[in-house]
């Protein structure tokens, strides 16, 4: 029997995932992938309440924005990581370090 | 072990084993479609979860959009003739460390709270929803056309270049 439990267990492996490629990549496009792991993980968590402990849509109304939320964020970020490609022409972020005093 | 559980336990190992080569693997272009069965394995859990407006709307702004862009941003910033694409990390091991703390904490809080587990019977849940963003929750639905106005103007100024300004 798969229980709410089950999804959270499996939404708190691709959340820490997400975690590890944001702590540990140096590839900005590579550390926008982990966002998006983190961003799916908070989905598929808000989609298993709205199914077992709501018992009602909120949830996936939530999760919906969340998508859109994600689409918007990937625009603006692949935006700035090509300037700066541009600008450095490199795509690792701590050699995007123009600002350092 | 029944349908349901044995659907989930293939999904489960995809999505996981997915996220894992994304975040593990040595070069760019394999994590970006090994992303791709992230996305799916998500979407099949939507659907095993009664989901299935979410689950259209993962796999055709997820994998028809939010992936493309992911992968022209990997062509992008990558010389096309450069055939290393490969990554470096950094700080591995405190990142390790975090991460696994991380996943014991939350997933021992999972199982140990006694969660209410009566679900919702599964109906089709698109109308519903429809009804809802034009009723309960139209000003978020509007805030959000808007914010996603905002960020394809925004993107579009910010990657233009300027004529010798």
């Amino acid at each position: 029997m798969i229980g709410i439990e089950h999804y959270l267990v499996v939404s708190a492996a691709l959340f820490s995932l997400g975690v590890l490629g944001l702590l540990t990549r140096r590839n900005a496009v590579n550390v926008l992938m982990s966002i998006e792991l983190i961003l799916n993980a908070a989905n598929v968590n808000l989609v298993a309440f709205s199914r077992y402990a709501a018992g009602n849509l909120d949830g996936q109304i939530f999760g919906a924005f969340v998508i859109v939320v994600a689409a918007a964020e990937v625009a603006v970020g692949l935006a700035i990581v090509l300037t700066l490609y541009r600008l450095r022409r490199t795509p690792n972020l701590d050699e995007a370090d123009i600002l350092k005093g | 072990m029944s349908g349901e559980a044995f659907v989930f336990w293939v999904f489960a190992i995809v999505t996981v084993g997915s996220a894992a080569v994304v975040v593990l693997s040595r070069t760019l272009i394999y994590s970006a479609f090994a992303l791709l069965f992230t996305f799916f394995g998500v979407a099949g859990f939507y659907v095993l979860l009664g989901a299935d407006f979410l689950a259209a709307a993962q796999l055709l702004i997820y994998v028809g959009g939010i992936l493309v862009l992911l992968l022209f941003g990997v062509m992008l910033t990558h010389k096309i003739y450069d055939l290393d694409l490969r990554t470096e990390t950094t700080q591995l091991a405190p990142g390790l460390i975090v991460a696994a703390g991380l996943f014991v904490i939350l997933s021992a809080t999972a199982v140990r709270t006694s969660w209410m587990s009566t679900p919702r019977p599964p109906a089709a849940t698109t109308a519903e929803i429809g009804r809802l963003f034009l009723s309960t929750y139209l000003l978020p639905f509007e805030a959000a056309s808007v914010l996603l106005l905002v960020a394809l103007v925004g993107a579009a100024m910010i990657v233009r270049r300027r004529r010798d300004a």
